[in-house]
């Protein structure tokens, strides 16, 4: 594949250094002339060096045959213009780094589906670090579905009812149910959810309140 | 009409003044409070310091009663990363953004935005100034 690397940060330069060994065809777009030599003494050559939010810029890298292109700068405005631009030039794949985890809404809103935040993936890690919270999030998919944790505490309304009769949101999906013993069981309609189970359930962000109100009960705890 | 414009620049704080003049609501915002003082002392409207490119800071400007939003930083990728903002997350019905690149400008207005460039204006101007003066001669 024929892969554009647009920012030469430490992102852009062991993102290219790991796709060159996977020996792809990579170009780096670096705007500073003094980090864009660097690289090219560490990349043997692989680097551009020019303002890849300048159509002229990417043209010249050839962006019309490049089949994926990863916009990696520390500025989230910066990532956005160049997947536009991109494709425009009629790039089948953007990948884009972004800063702030607000900004993912509005990438998501303009198509550009494949976003990385490193912001998001530190905060997420760290609220499955924090005991205290009662909903863990484990990991985000990009359908906007997402897989949780959730402890059953004692004065859950659905303690010691079944799966069954516990009406949860639509879209969501009770996957596993791990048992203060660490026993993972794949639960039925039948299986009774006991204080101090964890559940692994699969929802929609927008579910989690309501979620969190049929297997927690009153809000308590921060929101994550 | 409410409008909402970021960057207080001499273009935007002349915007701005004529709009205010012109008896309409108007928010100004710039990250930099030094930049208010291009506003005459007759300006009425609200100035706000805030990155045009927050969320929140954009919700405290009260870009959800706006009709109108304008980008007039001195970044090109800011004012349409905030015009995006706008119309995309925001809704607001009218949004202007300034491109310098005239070759940026063109895409995004390919892509439904109101913009324009300077660069492109200016140039014309100049060309018709001078060519025009030579025809005279």
């Amino acid at each position: 594949m024929y892969i554009l690397v647009c920012g030469g940060g430490k992102v852009g330069f062991y993102l290219a250094q790991e796709l060159l060994n996977a020996k792809h065809e990579v170009l780096v777009i670096e705007r500073d002339p003094g980090r864009a030599g660097q690289i090219a003494d560490e990349l043997s050559s692989n680097i551009l060096q020019g303002d890849s939010c300048e159509a002229t810029t990417l043209d010249a890298a050839g962006v019309a045959r490049a089949d994926l292109i990863c916009a990696v700068t520390g500025d989230d405005e910066d990532n956005l213009v160049i997947c536009e631009i991109a494709r425009q030039r009629g790039v089948p794949r953007t990948i884009a780094r972004i800063n702030n985890p607000k900004n993912e809404e509005l990438f998501k809103k303009r198509g550009i589906e494949t976003t990385v935040s490193a912001t998001q993936v530190v905060l997420a890690q760290i609220e499955q670090e924090l005991p205290t919270h009662d909903v863990i999030p484990l990991l985000q998919l990009h359908s906007g579905l997402e897989i949780i944790e959730i402890r059953i505490p004692e004065t859950s309304p659905a303690a010691g009812r079944s799966v069954r009769d516990v009406l949860l949101p639509a879209e969501s999906m009770i996957s596993l149910i791990v048992d203060p013993g660490g026993v993972p069981r794949m639960p039925s309609g039948d299986t009774r959810l006991n204080a101090g189970d964890a559940l692994v359930v699969v929802t929609r962000k927008d579910s989690l309140p309501m979620l969190r109100e049929v297997l927690i009960g009153s809000t308590h705890g921060m929101d994550t | 009409m409410n409008v909402l414009i970021m960057g207080c620049g001499r273009v935007g704080a002349r915007v701005a003044a004529m709009l205010d003049a012109a008896g309409h609501q108007v928010t100004i915002m710039d990250t930099n409070p030094a930049s208010f003082r291009r506003l005459p002392d007759s300006f009425r409207g609200r100035r706000e310091v805030g990155n045009g490119m927050d969320g929140p800071a954009l919700e405290k400007a009260g870009i959800l009663e706006a009709d109108a939003f304008m980008a007039v930083t001195q970044g090109d990728n800011r004012n349409y990363f905030a015009s995006q903002m706008a119309r995309e997350v925001y809704g607001v019905k009218r949004v202007l953004c300034r491109i310098y690149d005239p070759i940026r400008e063109k895409i995004f207005s390919e892509l439904g935005l109101e913009t324009f460039s300077p660069t492109s204006i200016g140039a014309q101007i100049m060309f018709d100034m001078l060519l025009g003066q030579q025809e005279e001669k």
